[in-house]
């Protein structure tokens, strides 16, 4: 018997479930016949597979293979830089991870401490030793712009499904915008629009839970952009 | 955050805003509550947009010094909390904490806010000191003016404690308050490039170029100044810092003597 | 006489008002707001982040670290002259070794929990109090961890055994409006978690006899219970909001 309902709020500690028939994923633990949830999240329920699983409301970035980051360059030395994921870990970006030319011994040329890059993780190791690479489309460093700190764990809802989310921030701001798994999102466009952006982020982390987010979102923005629009002109 | 931050800031404020889109001569709303803590003899929590302080009023028991035998004591102490920031951490006071606690505590003493001879209890022998610790909550820019005003609220509203027998008895507090002859308003100006604005947030208070602290009282007297930063600023600088702070201090003396 | 009314007229199993709030400091990663009567905690919870200190990195896990303190104004006498004291370094030290079985940190090998706990005003059970603040800190910032924990203060007043006592029962002597029969009270913090007799805090000052103490500590998980539900919901509160 499962005492909640899909999509419920559950609390560690709480019991959510009873009965052996339940298989159990991440977020919860197993006391006798008892499933117990072990973390802050959403109970997600499998109803065919008799299976239930959480999706973690909070929580700092855990870097994962694949995943597209923002990172900032920490430290270099002859053979690639040390970068910073905001979270517990540095990762390194090696010079053959580089597209282009970098010349020996001066790679503060290309990236210098406190640049922002825009980096895909390669791998991670069981004591977090991280690689990344700039090897690929729509990895490079940003260089201008805005950057915005979000739990990671509502990356997902301002991606929105298949973009939808950050593709309506980008057409309604006429921002540039770039999502990093790890929780810092990059955007540019003029500093009032930027803001606008930057509340419209900061509400999708308030309210990620809820449901009609993209619409309240829209709202929110159309809004703000006709007050833009009206003291612009 | 921003990248190549410091000229990004710029962007911003040469477009009339700070990082957080607030004017530059406008502070961020501003709301308290007096008397929350239970243990002070008089409190003020109070929040500026997103940063939050919590000031308590203590009195001790004290000997004066020799030189003004009729005259109690005052002291502000600031407590940077590790809670409040991942930029704070535990152990004795920074420098920052330091510089904090003594300019908020030279503008109240300074204009003669408190009248320290009616904390006189003996003369030559007992007086009360009053202490008043702001301690942070949350820090996102601006302690210095937050403190300040936290501090003159929760004196304004303290309590004198009982006294028997020339201690102090903390469960009863009489009706008499600290009294204020003043209202000393504490307003710090920031500069960035050519721009001047009040109430950064943690953004501008990492790259700012120069601040100067300005406390006034009603009369418009200025009564305590601090310089901060790394640049230097000039006589105009001085002019239009202090005509900000003065249109500043006259509305939140306004807001705070409601 | 034994002690038959309590001096603030609540039941003997009855705890003082209970406010939980989630969220309240925002730069932390996770944290809480807990007031019992006129004990006040808030908690900010820092992490999982970088440990420089390399003499304290656990290749295997993450560590958590607590610190609790009162502010300078929070004590029923005189002021409390800040940077510590024996007394908070001992009860930072017992709250870390409450959330140490509790927490799991082994995805975070190398890395540092810190968790701030500060005391605006207390009058008695203010341990438990700050502990019940950073457990909801913890979860808030999305730690995993076995449960949220409960922590209240049981006791015995005049031979009467008592649940989450104030600073006027921790002195009954001194505060009786009766004849007194025992000048003993006992002060027991206690932190349970929910449905289940584990106990992972207990310290005791005071005289009690061995019988009471068990029966303090039955009614000390009953109250742990009540306590877990009460921030059950302060979590899912914040998460729950539909305008």
């Amino acid at each position: 018997m499962i005492k909640f309902s899909e999509g419920s709020v559950v609390v560690p500690g709480e019991a959510v479930a009873e009965g052996k028939e339940y298989r159990i994923g991440q977020g919860f633990y197993r006391v006798g016949e008892k499933v117990f949830a072990s973390r802050l999240g959403i109970l997600r329920i499998k109803e065919e597979d008799n299976f239930i699983y959480l999706v973690p409301l909070t929580g700092v970035y855990n870097p994962r293979e694949g995943d597209t980051v923002i990172g900032k360059i920490e430290d270099f030395h002859s053979l690639g830089w040390r970068i910073d994921l905001f979270c517990p870990y540095s990762a390194m970006l090696m010079v053959r991870e580089v597209p282009g030319y970098v010349p020996a011994g001066e790679l503060d040329k290309v990236f210098d401490i406190g640049d922002l890059v825009c980096v895909k993780i390669t791998k991670v190791t069981n004591n977090k030793m991280i690689d990344v690479s700039m090897n690929g489309p729509g990895l490079f460093k940003l260089n201008e712009g805005r950057i915005i700190k979000i739990s990671s764990q509502k990356i997902p809802r301002v991606i929105g499904k298949q973009g939808s989310m950050v593709n309506m921030l980008k057409d309604k701001t006429g921002c540039k915008v770039i999502v990093g798994k790890n929780g810092l999102i990059w955007t540019k466009g003029e500093p009032k629009t930027e803001i606008i952006v930057n509340e419209a982020i900061k509400m999708i982390e308030d309210l990620s839970h809820t449901s009609g987010l993209t619409d309240r979102v829209a709202e929110m923005l159309d809004k703000k952009m006709e007050e833009y629009n009206k003291n612009k002109g | 955050m921003m990248l190549k931050e410091k000229f990004h800031l710029l962007r911003y404020l040469s477009d009339g805003i700070k990082s957080d889109g607030v004017l530059l001569d406008k502070y961020r709303d501003i709301s308290y509550e007096v008397n929350t803590i239970k243990t002070a003899e008089g409190s003020c929590d109070l929040k500026l947009g997103n940063t939050h302080v919590i000031a308590g009023v203590k009195f001790e028991m004290g000997t004066p010094y020799e030189d003004t035998p009729d005259e109690g004591g005052i002291m502000i102490n600031v407590e940077l909390l590790p809670l409040s920031s991942p930029d704070y951490f535990p152990g004795p006071p920074t420098d920052k904490a330091i510089e904090l606690s003594r300019v908020i505590d030279r503008g109240i003493r300074e204009s003669g806010a408190v009248d320290l001879k009616s904390l006189c209890i003996v003369e030559g022998e007992q007086v009360l000191t009053v202490v008043v610790d702001v301690c942070a909550i949350n820090d996102d820019g601006n302690l210095l003016d937050a403190g300040a005003l936290a501090s003159l609220i929760a004196l304004k509203n303290a309590k004198i404690p009982k006294i028997e027998n020339g201690k102090i008895d903390y469960t009863q507090l009489t009706k008499d308050t600290v009294k204020l002859k003043e209202l000393p308003i504490t307003i710090t100006c920031y500069k960035i490039g050519e721009y001047v604005f009040v109430d950064p947030t943690t953004y501008e208070e990492k790259y700012y170029d120069s601040r100067l602290t300005i406390t006034t009282i009603d009369d418009s007297s200025i009564v305590a100044l601090q310089k901060g930063g790394e640049k230097a600023i000039t006589i105009s600088d001085v002019d239009k810092m202090t005509d900000l702070a003065l249109t500043k201090s006259k509305e939140i003396r306004k807001m705070i003597k409601k | 006489m034994v002690y038959k009314k309590r001096l603030d007229g609540r039941k003997f199993d009855e705890l003082r008002d209970i406010e939980a709030k989630v969220g309240v400091i925002k730069n932390a990663d996770g944290s809480a707001f807990f007031k019992i009567g006129n004990t006040h905690a808030y908690a900010s919870v820092y992490g999982p982040k970088k440990l420089y200190t390399r003499s304290m990195q656990d290749p295997k896990s993450g560590i958590i670290t607590c610190k609790y303190n009162m502010m300078p104004f929070s004590g029923a006498g005189g002021r409390v002259r800040p940077g510590g004291n024996r007394r908070s370094k001992e009860i930072s030290m017992v709250t870390e070794n409450v959330f140490k079985d509790l927490i799991d940190l082994s995805e975070y090998p190398n890395a540092v929990v810190e968790v701030y706990i500060e005391l605006p005003q207390t009058d008695a059970g203010s341990r438990c109090c700050g502990i019940c603040a950073a457990s909801l800190a913890l979860a808030d910032a999305g730690i995993p961890m076995k449960s949220l924990v409960g922590a209240i203060a049981v006791g015995l007043v005049d031979e009467k055994v008592v649940v989450d006592l104030t600073y006027e029962e921790e002195h009954y002597p001194e505060f009786a409006k009766d004849k007194i029969t025992s000048e003993h009270v006992a002060d027991i913090p206690l932190a349970f978690i929910p449905g289940s007799d584990k106990i992972f805090l207990l310290q005791m000052d005071g005289v009690i006899s061995k019988k009471s103490l068990i029966e303090a500590l039955e009614v000390g998980k009953k109250a742990a219970d009540k306590i877990f539900d009460i921030q059950v919901k302060a979590l899912k509160e914040k998460y729950n909001v539909e305008e």
